[in-house]
Order: C-alpha cells, then sequence, then structure tokens
C-alpha cells in the first residue's frame, strides 16, 4: 500500500522543500529582486515552453503563435483587473479562456494545413494579434496597459507552474494524449484506426494556447506594464529554443529547457547580441545533430532516479563481494 | 555524410561549451564593475534590439559627460561610475536591469530611454526609493499618474514633454506658415509617435485647423506610398510625422517621388544625421521639426559639447546624445546640492534645481517633474538643418 | 481615377519586388519542400555586401555580381551544413534549423555591423521620376520590374531547357526514385540553392536601393511575404511565383491605400491560410497528390 504511494508522496515531499528554500530566500532577504525576477520568470517560461512542446513535440504540429496567445491572456487578464476592477482569479480563468478560444479560432482552419504551413500561419496569427492590440485603444494601443495589480508572487507563480505540468502530464497519459501521439508519428494510419485527427490536433493546441494564456496572465501582473510590442516574435523563439534544447516530446525536458536558458539569458545579459547568436547556433545544433534534444523524449521521473540507484546499489554490492 | 555523423557529436558538445563559457565570462564580468570609492549611477539604456540607436546615443552622452566630470575631479571628491546595463528595449529587461542595478548599490538611476521602459522599471526603483531620471521618455505619463492625479515622486526627465512639443509646432504651423488642413502620419507601434500625433491633432483643431487625413504604419514597413497617395488625394497643406527618423527618411523620399511638395513637420525623433541621407539631400527642403536644441546654435557649451562628441565618436551628436549629457551633468549637480550620495538627498536636491544650464536649455522642473524648458523649431534646407527660433510653450 | 491608377502601380512596384524574391523562394521549395526561413537574410547578406562593394569603388553591375556569387556560396553552405544532414530525418527539425540559421544571420551581421540602419550612396543609380498623365513612376520602379522579367525568363529557360533544369524538376518530383535513375540528388540540390541564393542578392541589392535602406532586419518581412506570394502562385511554379508576388502587392498596395494600412500584413497572412485551404496548389501550381 505504501510502496504504491511512496513515488507520488515522495515528489510531493520534493516539491514541498523546493518551494519552500525559494519562499525562506524570499522572505528572508536572501534573495536579490534581481534573482527573484528570474525566478519569476523562469516559471513563466516553463509554463510557456511546457505547453508549446505539447503542441510541437507531443503532436507533431509546429506553431509558432505561442507569442500571440500569450499577448491574448495577458491583455484579457489585464482587462479584467485593471479596467474592470475584478479579483486576479478571475483573471486567470478569463485569460486562459480567451487564449483557449483564439487557439480554436486559429486551430480550426489552419491545422489542417501541414506542419511547415501551420508554422507560417500561426506566425501570421501573432502579428495579427499584435497590430489588432495596436489598434484598439480601450487596450491603450502602442503604449499597452499599465498599473496593472502586481500581485504575482511565489505562490502563485509555483501552484501555476505546478498545475500546468500536471495537466500536460495527465493530457499526454491518458487516452487523449496517446491518441495525439498516434498522430504525431503518423496521422494517416491514426485515422485509419478511428482517431479523430482534427478534434486531438485542435484539442492540443487549444489546451497549449489556454497555458500561454495564462503564462500571459502571470506576466502582466507581475511586471504591472504590458505593450503589443513585447508578444512579437522573438517571444516565441525564446520558447522554441526552450523547447528544442530540452527535447521535442520531453516535458521534463522543457523544464529542464527553460530553466537552463533563463539562467544563460541571465548571465548573458551583457552581451545581447552574442546571447541571440549562441541561441541560434544551439538551435541549428540542436535540430541537426539532435533533433530530438538534450533528452530527447526521455523523462527525468522517480523510476530514473530508482533505476540510478539501482545501478549504484549493484555497483557497490559488486564491489563488496569482491 | 560520414564526417558529419562523426564530428557532430564533437561540434554539439563545442557548441555547448562556448554556451557556457560565453556565459560565465559574461557572468564574471559582472564584478568587475565592483569596487569601492566612486559614486554609482545605474545606467539602464537600450543598447540592443529595436530602439538601440537612441539608447546607444544616450547613453554616448551620459559616458562624455561623467567622463568630462571626473577629469575635473569628480563630485564631492569621488569619481562618478556609471554602470551601464543594456535593457535590450524590452520592458522586462528594463525592470530586471533596475533590480540588479538597485541590487549593486546605485544611488541615483539615468534612463531608460523610452516612454514604455522607464514606466516598466519605475515600479523597482519608487520601491527602493532610489531616483530615476529619463533621458527622452516624453509622455506626461511617466513623471506622473493620470490615474491616481498623483506625481511620481522618485522620476524626473530632461526631455520637454509630448503636449510642449506638438503645442510649439501647431502654433508655428497655423500662426506663421498660416497652414490651415494638416494630415498626420504616426507609427502605430510607437506610444511616443501616437501620443505626438494625438496632442498635435488637439492642439491643431483648437486653434481652428482641421486634420483631413491620418494614416498610421507599423515599424516593419518599408513601402509608404500608398498612404501617401491616399493622403494627396485629401489635399491637406502640410504633413505632420511625428516618428523616427528611420522611417521618417524612407517617408520623405517617397513622397517627393510621387510629386508631394508639401511642408512636411515633425518631432525631435527626426534629428539624426542619418535623416539625411535616408531621405536624400535634395527632398530634405521645406521639412520643420521641434528638437530639444540645435547643432547651428553658437552657444560656446553648446559648441563645447559637440566638437567632444565629435571627437570621440566620429559623428555630430543627436538630441538623444544631447539630453543624455544633460542627465550626466545635471545628477552631478543634483550631488553636488546634496552635499552626499544619499539616494533621498539627491532627489530632494533635483526638487530644488533651478536654471541648471544645459545643452538642452535652461531647466527648472513644475510641480509634476517636468522641465519648464524652450524648444527649438529648425528647418531643413537641402538636407541642412537650420535654427528659425526658439519657443517657450505655454502651460 | 487617377488615385486608383496610381495605387495599383504602388502595388506593381512593390509587387514586382516580392516578385524577385519569391522566384528564389519558390525554387528551393519546390525542390526540397522547406520553407527555406532563412531566403530573407539571404537577400539581407546580399544588400551588405553590395554595399560593401558599392562603398569599394564598384559599380553597379560588378557590385551585383559580387554580392549575387557571395551568396551563392553562402546558400550552398547553408543547406550543406544545415539542411542536408536532417531533411531526411525530420521536416520539423529541419524548420527548426532553418529558423535557427535565419536568426544566426541576423545577429551576427548585428554583433558585427550593428542595428544602425546604412544607405547606399547617392548616385549608385542615378534617379529619376516620370509622370504619365499624372501617376508617377521611377526608373527604380522600371529597374526591379524589368529585372524580375529577365529572371523569370532565364530561370524557366535553366528549368525546362537544360540538363541541370531537368535533374532539379526529377529531384522535386520524386527524390528518391531521381536517385535511382542516376540523379545525383545532393548535387542538384546545391545547385538550386546556389541559383535561388543567387537571386536573393540580387534582390536584396535591388531592394536596398529601392527602399535605401540596409539592416539587419530587412529580410524577416520581405522573406514571409515572398513566401505568401510563393504559395498564391503555386509553390514551385516560377511564372506563379511572379504573379502571386504582383497580385500580392498590389492587394496590400490597395488595403494600405484606402484605409487599411494598419492591416497590410494581416491582409497578406489572411490570404495565405485562405489559399491554403481554398487551393492549395495556389494558382499556377500543379495538382499533387500527398504521398502515402
Amino acid at each position: 500500500m505504501l510502496k504504491k504511494y511512496f513515488p507520488s508522496i515522495l515528489a510531493c515531499l520534493a516539491l514541498a522543500v523546493l518551494f519552500t528554500i525559494v519562499q525562506v530566500g524570499i522572505s528572508g532577504g536572501l534573495l536579490s529582486g534581481y534573482w527573484i525576477t528570474n525566478i519569476y520568470l523562469m516559471g513563466i517560461n516553463i509554463i510557456l515552453a511546457s505547453s508549446l512542446n505539447l503542441i510541437n513535440g507531443f503532436t507533431g504540429e509546429f506553431s509558432l503563435g505561442h507569442a500571440g496567445f500569450m499577448a491574448v491572456g495577458a491583455f484579457t487578464g489585464a482587462i479584467v483587473t485593471a479596467n474592470l476592477g475584478l479579483p486576479f482569479p478571475l483573471a486567470i480563468i478569463a485569460g486562459m479562456l480567451a487564449a483557449a478560444i483564439a487557439g480554436v479560432i486559429v486551430g480550426l482552419p489552419t491545422l489542417r494545413l501541414r506542419g511547415d504551413y501551420l508554422a507560417i500561419a500561426t506566425l501570421g496569427f501573432g502579428e495579427i494579434v499584435r497590430v489588432v492590440l495596436m489598434n484598439i485603444d480601450y487596450v491603450g494601443g502602442a503604449s499597452g496597459m499599465m498599473g496593472i495589480p502586481e500581485v504575482v508572487n511565489w505562490p502563485i507563480i509555483f501552484i501555476s507552474v505546478v498545475l500546468s505540468l500536471l495537466l500536460i502530464r495527465n493530457f499526454i497519459g491518458s487516452s487523449h494524449g496517446r491518441a495525439c501521439l498516434a498522430v504525431r508519428e503518423n496521422d494517416l494510419a491514426a485515422q485509419m484506426m478511428g482517431v479523430n485527427i482534427t478534434y486531438y490536433k485542435v484539442l492540443a493546441f487549444v489546451i497549449g494556447a489556454a497555458l500561454a494564456g495564462l503564462a500571459g496572465v502571470l506576466y502582466a501582473h507581475y511586471y504591472s506594464i504590458i505593450q503589443p510590442k513585447e508578444f512579437s516574435f522573438m517571444l516565441t523563439f525564446d520558447v522554441l529554443v526552450m523547447v528544442m534544447v530540452g527535447g521535442l516530446g520531453s516535458l521534463t525536458g522543457s523544464v529542464v529547457g527553460a530553466v537552463l536558458l533563463t539562467t544563460a539569458s541571465a548571465f548573458l545579459q551583457a552581451i545581447p547580441e552574442l546571447r541571440m547568436v549562441l541561441y541560434a547556433l544551439l538551435l541549428i545544433v540542436s535540430a541537426v545533430f539532435r533533433p530530438q534534444g538534450l533528452l530527447g523524449e526521455k523523462e527525468i521521473t522517480l523510476r530514473t532516479f530508482e533505476r540510478w540507484g539501482g545501478v549504484l546499489y549493484a555497483a557497490l554490492n559488486r564491489k563488496q563481494t569482491e | 555524410m560520414k564526417f558529419w555523423r562523426k564530428r557532430g557529436k564533437a561540434l554539439a558538445l563545442l557548441t555547448v561549451l562556448t554556451f557556457v563559457f560565453g556565459v560565465f565570462a559574461a557572468g564574471c564580468g559582472d564584478n568587475a564593475a565592483e569596487n569601492g570609492d566612486t559614486i554609482k549611477i545605474g545606467v539602464n539604456y537600450e543598447l540592443s534590439g529595436p530602439v538601440a540607436t537612441y539608447g546607444t546615443s544616450c547613453k554616448n552622452g551620459i559616458m562624455l559627460a561623467f567622463e568630462e566630470i571626473n577629469k575635473d575631479g569628480g563630485v564631492l571628491g569621488k569619481d562618478i561610475e556609471g554602470l551601464v546595463q543594456d535593457n535590450k528595449s524590452q520592458n522586462r529587461e528594463a525592470r530586471n536591469i533596475a533590480e540588479k542595478l538597485v541590487s549593486q548599490g546605485v544611488v541615483a538611476v539615468i534612463g531608460p530611454a523610452t516612454t514604455g521602459n522607464v514606466r516598466a522599471a519605475e515600479p523597482v526603483l519608487s520601491k527602493a526609493k532610489i531616483t530615476l531620471l529619463a533621458t527622452a521618455a516624453t509622455a506626461p505619463e511617466v513623471t506622473y499618474n493620470e490615474k491616481t492625479k498623483k506625481v511620481r515622486d522618485y522620476v524626473f526627465r530632461v526631455c520637454i514633454i509630448d503636449p510642449d512639443q506638438s503645442q510649439v509646432m501647431s502654433n508655428y504651423i497655423f500662426d506663421e506658415l498660416k497652414l490651415k488642413n494638416g494630415a498626420i502620419i504616426v507609427d502605430k507601434d510607437n506610444d511616443y509617435s501616437v501620443g505626438l500625433g494625438r496632442t498635435f491633432k488637439e492642439f491643431f483643431t483648437a486653434k481652428g485647423g482641421k486634420i483631413v487625413a491620418e494614416e498610421g504604419f507599423v515599424p516593419t514597413d518599408t513601402a509608404f506610398k500608398p498612404q501617401l497617395t491616399s493622403i494627396a488625394s485629401k489635399k491637406p497643406d502640410f504633413i505632420y510625422i511625428p516618428a523616427y527618423y528611420n522611417q521618417v527618411g524612407l517617408i520623405i523620399k517617397q513622397a517627393r517621388e510621387l510629386g508631394i511638395d508639401l511642408p512636411i513637420m515633425g518631432a525631435d525623433g527626426w534629428d539624426s544625421p542619418k535623416l539625411v541621407s535616408l531621405a536624400g539631400e535634395g527632398n530634405l527642403s521645406q521639412c520643420y521639426f521641434t528638437n530639444h536644441y540645435s547643432i547651428e546654435d553658437p552657444a560656446e557649451h553648446i559648441q563645447n559639447f559637440i566638437n567632444a562628441y565629435k571627437e570621440k565618436h566620429d559623428t555630430t551628436p543627436d538630441a538623444f546624445a544631447a539630453l543624455g549629457y544633460d542627465a550626466g551633468y545635471l545628477m552631478a549637480e543634483a550631488i553636488k546640492q546634496a552635499g552626499s550620495a544619499d539616494p533621498q538627498k539627491i532627489q530632494d536636491a533635483l526638487l530644488n534645481i533651478k536654471d541648471f544650464e544645459g545643452v538642452t536649455g535652461k531647466l527648472s522642473y513644475d510641480e509634476k517633474h517636468n522641465p519648464i524648458k524652450e524648444v527649438s523649431i529648425i528647418e531643413m534646407v537641402d538636407g541642412k538643418q537650420k535654427l528659425i527660433k526658439k519657443m517657450q510653450p505655454e502651460h | 481615377m487617377q488615385d486608383l491608377l496610381q495605387q495599383l502601380l504602388n502595388g506593381l512596384s512593390q509587387g514586382s519586388i516580392y516578385a524577385l524574391i519569391a522566384v528564389g523562394y519558390t525554387m528551393i521549395y519546390g525542390i526540397i519542400q522547406l520553407i527555406n526561413f532563412a531566403h530573407g537574410d539571404v537577400i539581407m547578406v546580399g544588400a551588405y555586401v553590395a554595399l560593401g562593394a558599392v562603398l569599394m569603388g564598384f559599380g553597379f553591375i560588378p557590385s551585383l555580381l559580387i554580392a549575387m556569387l557571395v551568396c551563392a556560396v553562402l546558400g550552398v553552405l547553408i543547406e550543406r551544413v544545415a539542411y542536408r544532414r536532417v531533411r531526411p530525418v525530420s521536416r520539423l527539425a529541419a524548420l527548426t534549423s532553418a529558423i535557427g540559421v535565419s536568426l544566426f544571420l541576423e545577429y551576427t551581421m548585428m554583433y558585427f555591423l550593428g542595428a544602425d540602419i546604412r544607405t547606399f550612396p547617392p548616385g549608385v543609380l542615378a534617379e529619376r521620376t516620370y509622370s504619365l498623365g499624372g501617376v508617377m513612376i521611377t526608373n527604380k520602379d522600371l529597374l526591379v520590374l524589368g529585372t524580375t522579367v529577365i529572371l523569370v525568363v532565364v530561370l524557366q529557360y535553366i528549368i525546362f531547357r537544360t540538363r541541370t533544369g531537368k535533374a532539379m524538376r526529377a529531384v522535386s518530383f520524386d527524390g528518391q526514385a531521381a536517385q535511382l535513375m542516376g540523379v545525383n540528388v545532393n548535387n542538384t540540390v546545391a545547385i538550386t540553392f546556389f541559383i535561388g541564393s543567387a537571386m536573393a542578392a540580387a534582390a536584396g541589392m535591388l531592394y536596398g536601393i529601392y527602399f535605401n535602406s540596409v539592416q539587419p532586419l530587412m529580410g524577416l518581412m520581405p522573406g514571409l511575404k515572398a513566401f505568401i506570394a510563393a504559395v498564391l502562385g503555386g509553390i514551385g511554379s516560377i511564372p506563379g511565383a511572379m504573379l502571386g508576388g504582383i497580385l500580392l502587392g498590389m492587394t496590400e498596395s490597395l488595403v494600405a491605400g484606402f484605409g487599411g494600412s494598419m492591416y497590410r500584413d494581416a491582409v497578406a497572412f489572411i490570404i495565405l491560410i485562405l489559399i491554403l485551404l481554398i487551393k492549395p496548389t495556389g494558382l499556377l501550381g500543379k495538382g499533387v497528390q500527398e504521398k502515402v
């Protein structure tokens, strides 16, 4: 009985420890404002990378519209709190919902397109979102929205990240998720087996979009100011690098990629052009030599540790018997 | 094929190693700035990204000022050390940099250049009670919160605000050039441009003028003939283009190619030698813009600045460099008057600055932390700047 | 009426620039079915090389040839390093690699030469403006349109009248079968990149002169637009690319000229989505069955 739940308990424990360490660091003044910002950014990036991975990695589509969905979420959320004066949880719900609806609107017609056409179409979608926002005076036009309540703190970021990852993981593990994988591997064969491919493509796309919307809401309520020009293609590109480095189709890979590249970005802050050159090189090298990314489709799970532990144990045993 | 398979892994490894090395090298570089007995002032600017040229100009102006001040013995017996950081023209980075500068123990921060980035950085500095001196952020909102009707205590600026520029230009066009029907083209992705366009329309129509056409563009646009053709068909007397020289140069050129020889007006974003090479000398006549200063101004301190800048950077300073230069000196002056490098005392001293003589004019602050300064009107004649007059905006 | 004519002419000159870029784009896409994201950036490199040559004192034609040669080599290099290995493995990885190359070119350029906008010195091309009954046209418009037409004719000749062209068509029809028939697929792809990138360089130089501005990110939007033009005309078809480019340019010009200047990019992307949904083969493309 205990053995069955042991991994989950261990995972919860590990999460609790991580949460507490950072919380103590923040409230104890051990972390400077700069690093707190970067930790929050890491959280937001984890949500963005894992949700893009759900679309690009698990269903094998190629979306470049993540910045657009994020913008939809950010602006909707900001309208709810800053313009309407409603509480933050409503902003999260509204932001995710709006991004999901945008996902349906974009997904339904374009997901019938082949991967690379989809890439350009979604890229275009992102640009359209920006231009439309620029022309709506209600959300401030080019100057965007400001004075958005700064309510985001570590517990909110932490919970959002954990719930997003759980959602994606459970989705992939479910029969829906396996249908998505089938679509990725061979959509024709999947169709033959009775999988409604459009449904599953759109479903994964919409979940990914909604999570990007969530990231947008968090972003808006941390920085308190958002402008349409922030949500350009470059933002999607940053997320794409995280996904590619971590591994298309590996959830833990996305987490590692997001953490790694947010940290790297903070250190490379002084040489931004070189940062972009290095990012571009990373993208080329990972695409050419390890199209499956650093981790490939491998996941780091508790079993990984068990296996490593087992190997270590066996090795030690062997030593002893010798 | 085999070559790549074999070397592939090595190459991948090499890239990763270079990356890691780059990260470390950059990380180490940061710490070198940490040394003893100087007054540390943050310089948070757009050194890369879409508006890098403006940020870089500002930074060059500031660092030139610091260099001269230190050569003359610094302030309060100490050297001023400018901690230069690049915010990549991004709001979030502008804020991150503000956090970073606070943790590095700066006593005040100069920059960022653009309105959006200043507003992103402001909450961090206000919370830390450290003064932010903006150089080129011209939106009224930067120093004054319209929603709560409160002045942002720790934000000051050296530039005139949008309404001042558009007011002076609309007065000049209406009263002296006697033109009544205008067209406006703005960069819709730029709050500076949109703000100027909006306030210009308000002032101009309040005087009895008419805006017969309004057009917009996005920064990636290069073809403006469709908008210009459409504007020409509405028969305006002039076109007001409050945008940056990158696009303005192309617009003026294309307008002249279409045979539109109307006067074209603009604002401080025009001020760059690049405008001339983009538009072509012959096309730059009958063009007027408002600016913070004029390189034609014979005043000695202005010419000294222009020569010093030219010597160092091999180009004539634009308005951004001049504003940066003034910001550097103003900050030093505030520290001198405060008699200490305490952030709070610097803020107090800035509040009480009276008639600070800068390159961009005499500066005192009004109750909203906006400088009360004259606005220069400059005419372009065959690509050469000619100072027409200086006008005091009405408040 | 005169305004409408002027707008159509504005569209024609903008469209011929798209067409000029789209011609190279469609060739490359036609043969490897990969969106060469970096094509726009090869244009940018071409513009810089041409600018450099002009500043070193070369004339218009020599600068053009230098830029074309440099970019042709660059194109072959890009294909060799970033695409060849990954193309057969995964299309998405190839596309990712292409995006990587695009950003690599942009930011390497920015790192070394700065983000500053640069201009061709006046006098590379003596500019003239003609008025045809009130409709204004410049000699630059004529130059761009003329170059596009000449390139289309030359490329059509290469593709349909030479052995290399035959090989290209074979590879684009069925790479594996072509290989079995003794076509050297890798060489053919390399030649396609060589020609396509040279075209891009020519487009880059003309673009730089036409708009009088050269900067590291100049190729991004035109590249995307040219792709849309290529899809609109029928991917792989050279006359199609020309037709698509001009149609796209005119549509954009009319949209921008009649109040929608903010939405001209949006309209272009919507055209892309519509054409892909309604007639994926484009206006002049051949119907190709998706192979199973």
